[in-house]
């Protein structure tokens, strides 16, 4: 081989190279082609707390329906209504509903929020005698929370809870460092029920804590109470039974003492109003049954479905894990929606449209 | 090899040459775009909180208040402290070892010590949480706070979680690099030094003084700053023993937070623009903090290069 020809081999591959190394900062487009068969593969992304049973409910569906790939990242919540309202997924959900500010700016259009489950935030606590069953209502959970309270020989909680013995300790609160569902479940619970957390505080996925350290994830805070005596802190129910934590009872807005459980739970999303778009908070429900700190989690997707085949995997998805995916709920440790939403879930689902045709028959 | 030669050489060299070029400026660019891009995203809140986002203490997603001094300090101290504890403890190591240890013994503990740096950092977090946490609330901050309890630094309630746990657990895990570096370092220094120095009659301390350390004293000090630089970026063991409490408090006891645990903990659900934004500005900070660290380190082991090879015996 020639010299010339050896040189115009080596600037070939040198022009090659660079257009390689340099070409990967273009533009990635998405193939929106749209696929005419049945098969479809959805992606959805967001809450954690949904993940386990949404993840169980997939792979239950795909056993009767084969030609329908779902893959579910467990991103958080924020991630999850960001990415679909920049349609980057076919399918959101989150643990704390959009503001109007978020749906205003969805690229999308109109987007739905679907109840897909419930869940309970269980107040657990460790103390030395491990009382079970410890009473701490309302205004006393606020102010422990608020710092205000800081030994557990304090006379308001021994007022609530005449027999048990109460140790003189200082209360270690333990809440959540990564921005979570849970919190904000927690949070809008203290907000709903005393002006001074609402206005000090508020509600959110993070919050600014006037007390207590952090622990990262619901193993962080429980870990954090498992290895603290006198520590009090919120974890999601299941996680809490799980790892036979012990529970508060709380006083719900009828005056009754509940502890949580499905059952309590599931309750109070039956008693609540819940209004025409889903956007609700369920803590401090009515009825006698119901436990105060619960939610829901949302499905989020978009009214006007922009691929038919897609859309109608989605409708129907959806529309079995609201029915018969709900009984996976249960080993999970999450509440069943009660009957009178799902049929009002179902009516929702039925004005996704692709086109202005329905997709859900 | 003058330089004029290098360019003469063959084709096929000159092709090599363009493509590591290619490779070591790639890494310049990769840097430098990583820079823009998050100085791109943090403009936001840039331009919300201006300089008050380094001074200002209070960290409040829900009423959309950012400030990041309580995590730029929390990074320091936990940082600080950290080679403050590992950095004499690393060079014993590495003196035991090379100058004091027999051979099999030098093997067996090298190895341990250098299995250290590969525990991943999620274990070194469980055992904090487990064992590391418990141990510091119930034994030693009680004794610190009893015998040392009149400096601040020693004060308050023992919570296990917070600024010492984040440090002693930094400490451990900076530690491995610290001893293997300045082993190697010493390891490096020729026999023919030590022989000279126990020659003219020195111990074995006075030898590893005037003819070991001085000589490998560039190395050691690139060690401790490569265990710096792991210990600025540490997130997950770190966050799972802080406390991750955005408060500068005086005391070790007290729980702290560190930048890169904030990031980590509130990204995915970082719900709002100006959220995000500043999340990623604490980014940024933290990666100029590094640079302008390493910098200094760099300019610190150059000084110290040099500097006079020999040691003074007194």
């Amino acid at each position: 081989m020639s010299i010339k020809k050896w040189r115009s081999m080596v600037w070939m591959a040198v022009l090659v190279l660079t257009i390689l190394l340099t070409g990967c900062g273009g533009e990635n487009q998405e193939p929106t082609g749209q696929e005419k068969s049945d098969s479809a593969n959805l992606t959805g992304s967001g809450s954690s707390f949904v993940y386990p049973l949404l993840n169980q409910q997939i792979e239950e569906y795909r056993k009767n329906n084969p030609k329908i790939s779902i893959n579910y990242q467990s991103t958080g919540s924020g991630a999850g209504i960001k990415q679909v309202s920049e349609q980057t997924i076919d399918f959101g959900a989150t643990d704390g509903p959009m503001t109007d500010e978020q749906l205003k700016s969805a690229k999308g259009g109109n987007l739905l929020h679907i109840p897909l489950t419930l869940g309970a935030v269980a107040v657990t606590y460790n103390l030395p005698s491990t009382p079970k069953d410890l009473k701490i209502s309302p205004g006393v959970l606020t102010d422990i929370f608020l710092g205000k309270i800081t030994n557990w020989n304090d006379k308001r909680i021994a007022d609530e809870n005449p027999g048990v013995a109460l140790p003189d300790l200082q209360i270690t609160v333990a809440h959540r460092s990564d921005g979570s569902g849970t919190t904000y479940i927690f949070s809008d619970y203290l907000s709903t029920i005393s002006p001074e957390w609402r206005e000090k505080v508020g509600k959110g996925t993070s919050l600014n804590w006037p007390a207590g350290i952090g622990g990262k994830g619901n193993s962080g805070v429980a870990g954090v109470i498992q290895q603290t005596s006198g520590s009090i802190g919120y974890l999601e129910l299941a996680y809490a039974v799980q790892n036979n934590l012990s529970y508060a009872m709380m006083k719900n807005k009828e005056g009754k003492w509940t502890a949580p459980s499905l059952q309590t739970t599931s309750a109070a999303a039956a008693a609540a109003t819940i209004p025409e778009d889903m956007r609700v908070s369920i803590v401090n429900a009515p009825g006698a049954e119901a436990y105060p700190i619960a939610g829901f989690a949302w499905a989020l997707i978009y009214q006007n479905q922009t691929d038919k085949a897609k859309g109608t995997a989605l409708v129907n998805f959806i529309n079995w894990a609201i029915h018969d995916g709900q009984a996976l709920s249960e080993g999970l440790h999450y509440a069943k929606l009660p009957a009178n939403l799902v049929s009002r879930e179902e009516g929702m689902l039925k004005t996704i449209t692709f086109q202005g045709e329905p997709l859900l028959k | 090899m003058s330089k004029k030669r290098r360019f003469n050489t063959s084709l096929g060299d000159q092709f090599l040459r363009l493509v590591t070029f290619l490779m070591a400026f790639s890494v310049l660019v990769l840097m430098a775009w990583m820079g823009w891009q998050m100085f791109d995203a943090a403009r936001p809140s840039i331009h919300t909180f201006g300089f008050s986002f380094i001074t200002s203490r209070v960290w409040d997603p829900v009423k959309e208040q950012f400030g990041a001094l309580p995590f730029i300090y929390g990074t320091l101290m936990t940082s600080l402290l950290a080679l403050l504890l590992a950095a004499p403890i690393g060079l014993g190591v590495a003196i035991f070892l090379n100058e004091m240890a027999e051979s099999k013994f030098r093997a067996v503990i090298g190895f341990l010590v250098e299995m250290l740096a590969a525990i991943p950092s999620v274990v070194y977090g469980l055992w904090g949480i487990f064992v590391l946490a418990p141990w510091l609330r119930e034994t030693v901050e009680p004794g610190l706070a009893k015998w040392l309890g009149f400096i601040p630094l020693f004060q308050g309630t023992p919570v296990g979680f917070g600024m010492l746990a984040g440090g002693l657990i930094l400490a451990m895990m900076i530690l491995p690099t610290i001893a293997a570096i300045s082993r190697e370092v010493m390891a490096s220094v020729p026999n023919m030094q030590r022989e000279a120095a126990l020659a003219l009659g020195a111990t074995k301390w006075e030898m590893i003084k005037v003819a070991v350390l001085p000589y490998a004293k560039t190395g050691i000090m690139g060690g401790i700053m490569l265990g710096l630089g792991r210990a600025l970026g540490e997130t997950m063991a770190v966050t799972m023993v802080i406390g991750n409490r955005p408060d500068i408090l005086p005391s070790l006891f007290a729980p702290a937070y560190s930048m890169a645990a904030v990031i980590a903990n509130e990204f995915t659900e970082a719900t709002y623009d100006l959220y995000l934004s500043a999340l990623v500005e604490i980014g940024f900070i933290l990666f100029g903090i590094t640079l302008v660290l390493n910098f200094l380190a760099r300019l610190l082991v150059w000084s110290v290069a040099r500097g006079p090879k020999g040691g003074n015996l007194v």
